[in-house]
């Protein structure tokens, strides 16, 4: 799985491709640990060119969310969902724990 | 009815999605039906891996899907571990973010995306999960 990260001012950009599901899941736990061992609190996952994700994703975003948010650190903020992966994630209930953006541009500046 | 036998690995789970797409598309759901019915099967055949076989490369899954009149019916067979679905603790999402566990999420998303679920168990078949799908009323 290719994993781009792009580091702003305020924030870093997380993006990946493809389907997110128990395969891959690990990989992309480690990238975010990696950043978070940096000191990386303020992450925006860009999922423009994410088609799938599944329960194993959402656990290393939720993850990864409890972990920023503790003592106010940061967050992760996502971008650009698809619009299948939106609709499943108001269905299960899950879409109130992230902020999400139509665009990278937005979700960086919300930092 | 139509069946494709899957080596039970995280590399298939994308190969067992592309099997399931085309039988939702051709049952006729939408695109949001259909990335349900793909999200659904693959959480069934991730838990299928993690929990009944317990690990990777240890058994088959056995996929079926049946066109029906009200959508699409999928079927997922295996040979592992008994599963009993109460034993499940289910997340409790709604929650504050602490509290919210990893354990059963899968079968939560099974059970909000699907129209009914039953979960079966014997000696002779082992464990099947039955999904359906129901198109939406126009």
């Amino acid at each position: 799985m290719e994993i781009a990260i792009t580091h702003y001012k305020r924030c870093v950009v997380i993006k990946t491709k493809g389907r997110m599901d128990g395969s891959n899941a690990p990989e992309l736990k480690t990238a975010f640990k990696e950043l978070i061992d940096k000191g990386e609190f303020n992450l925006v996952f860009d999922m423009s060119e994410v088609n799938f994700m599944a329960s194993a994703g959402w656990w290393v975003l939720i993850d990864t969310q409890k972990t920023c948010k503790q003592l106010n650190r940061g967050e992760v903020v996502l971008a650009c969902i698809d619009k299948g992966i939106q609709d499943s994630l108001s269905l299960v209930g899950m879409s109130s724990y992230f902020k999400a953006f139509d665009d990278i541009t937005s979700a960086v500046g919300s930092f | 009815m139509q069946t494709r036998i899957f080596p039970g690995r995280f590399e298939n789970l994308e190969e067992i999605s592309h099997f399931v797409i085309q039988a939702a598309e051709k049952a006729g759901l939408d695109d949001s039906a259909v990335y349900a019915v793909e999200l659904a099967v693959d959480e069934a055949a991730t838990n299928i891996i993690e929990h009944a076989y317990q690990g990777e490369g240890l058994g088959e899954i056995c996929c079926s899907f049946e066109i029906i009149q009200e959508g699409l019916k999928v079927m997922l067979q295996d040979w592992g571990v008994p599963f009993n679905p109460l034993e499940v603790p289910e997340p409790i999402l709604g929650a504050p973010l602490d509290e919210i566990q990893s354990s059963g999420l899968g079968l939560f998303f099974i059970r909000k995306l699907m129209d009914e679920v039953r979960f079966e168990f014997s000696i002779e078949k082992g464990n099947t999960v039955t999904m359906i799908k129901r198109k939406k009323q126009s």
